[in-house]
């Protein structure tokens, strides 16, 4: 029932308007891991919010296990704002880190990087995103002021992103523990 | 890109007001000066955000449709902001704008009952919403100044928000 009574707009404006304003964060940081770092927060304010409108229009009983969770976020969560279901995959042995392969992103769409955003992740970090412009890094911020908000401290990155010239664009997602239920969320 | 009903891709709309707030809030954020400047800087930074979506949009979905292709020029000043009334905003907002005046100087008056950048923000925050709605209202008005100036007029694009959620646009034309 949800999926009618969900409004939409034209992605165009979307992607334009997402586009500008990396472009204008880019202009006033004048460096990319201060800009992924923006990005991220604004994306953990939305998360925060998002969450409340999710949990109302999908009306899903809560999760079992974290496998279960990831395919929530894919099937409902990305297909619910943004019209997309990303594949879940790359599962740890232990359950507690998936990857978000993303084949189509409507923040991107119309994007090409210039060369010196580039640069590839340092892999003495492990893959985190310490150089180059992670453009759709807001992503993460989601994912995380979400998942934080039903109780599930997450780390998420982007692994690869086609922007980049990669393979593909791949964000990880690493449970880090559950939340007690009285303790109150992290603020940044 | 054209606006091919087919091939039109959406996202949801929360999506985009969800961003709009946090673009609001990081480009105001960015300006650590004196309080009235910093409005006027982070006003001017959202407006001209919005003037490049608004150029971009009606290069992608007008420069080739039919709206602008069947008519190359428009027939007057009055035309182009129908245009915008009708088919900008529906790209836009999925509606049309509510009311258009003019006064036949150069100046037209457009009102959007229900803006819907307003609805959740009205919403969101009790006090201060005027004054915060002030700085939502630059986007829009660079948006439809972008749109303006794609179509080669030139403009000075005001809202007025005394009536949330209702918004009124005051376009007026500059001569070249």
């Amino acid at each position: 029932i949800w999926r009618n009574r969900t409004d939409k707009i034209n992605a165009e404006l979307f992607a334009l308007t997402y586009g500008s304003l990396v472009a204008t964060l880019v202009k006033d940081y004048e460096d990319y891991a201060e800009v992924n770092t923006q990005l991220d927060k604004m994306g953990y304010n939305i998360g925060v919010r998002l969450i409340e409108e999710f949990l109302a229009k999908s009306s899903l009983p809560k999760c079992g296990t974290f496998v279960e969770t990831a395919d929530v976020i894919s099937k409902i969560g990305f297909k619910m704002f943004l019209g997309i279901t990303p594949t879940i995959t790359n599962w740890s042995a232990d359950t507690k880190e998936f990857s978000i392969i993303i084949d189509e992103n409507p923040l991107s769409e119309f994007v090409e990087l210039p060369d010196d955003a580039l640069l590839p992740p340092p892999a003495s970090t492990g893959g985190s995103a310490a150089t180059g412009l992670w453009y759709s890094n807001i992503l993460c911020g989601v994912l995380r002021g979400a998942l934080e908000m039903v109780l599930l401290q997450v780390d998420v990155f982007f692994v690869s992103d086609v922007l980049r010239h990669d393979d593909a664009t791949e964000i990880r997602v690493r449970l880090v523990r559950i939340l007690d239920e009285d303790v109150p969320a992290s603020d940044e | 890109m054209s606006a091919d009903l087919a091939t039109t891709k959406y996202v949801c709309d929360s999506a985009m007001d969800l961003l709009m707030i946090e673009m609001v809030a990081i480009l105001s954020k960015t300006h650590s000066e004196t309080d009235g400047e910093d409005r006027e800087a982070a006003y001017a930074k959202l407006e001209l955000l919005g003037y490049r979506v608004g150029m971009g949009l009606v290069e992608s979905n007008f420069a080739n449709s039919r709206a602008t292709r069947d008519k190359p020029r428009f027939a007057d000043n009055l035309d182009i902001i129908k245009f915008i009334c009708k088919d900008f905003w529906l790209l836009l907002f999925n509606k049309q704008i509510d009311n258009l005046k003019t006064n036949h100087r150069g100046v037209y008056v457009l009102t959007d009952n229900n803006f819907r950048w307003f609805v959740r923000m009205a919403a969101d925050i009790p006090t201060d919403t005027a004054q915060l709605a002030v700085l939502h209202t630059a986007f829009p008005c660079g948006l439809i100044r972008g749109a303006l100036s794609n179509l080669g007029v030139s403009s000075i694009v005001l809202a007025d928000v005394t009536n949330l959620p209702q918004c009124t646009f005051q376009i007026k034309f500059r001569l070249i």
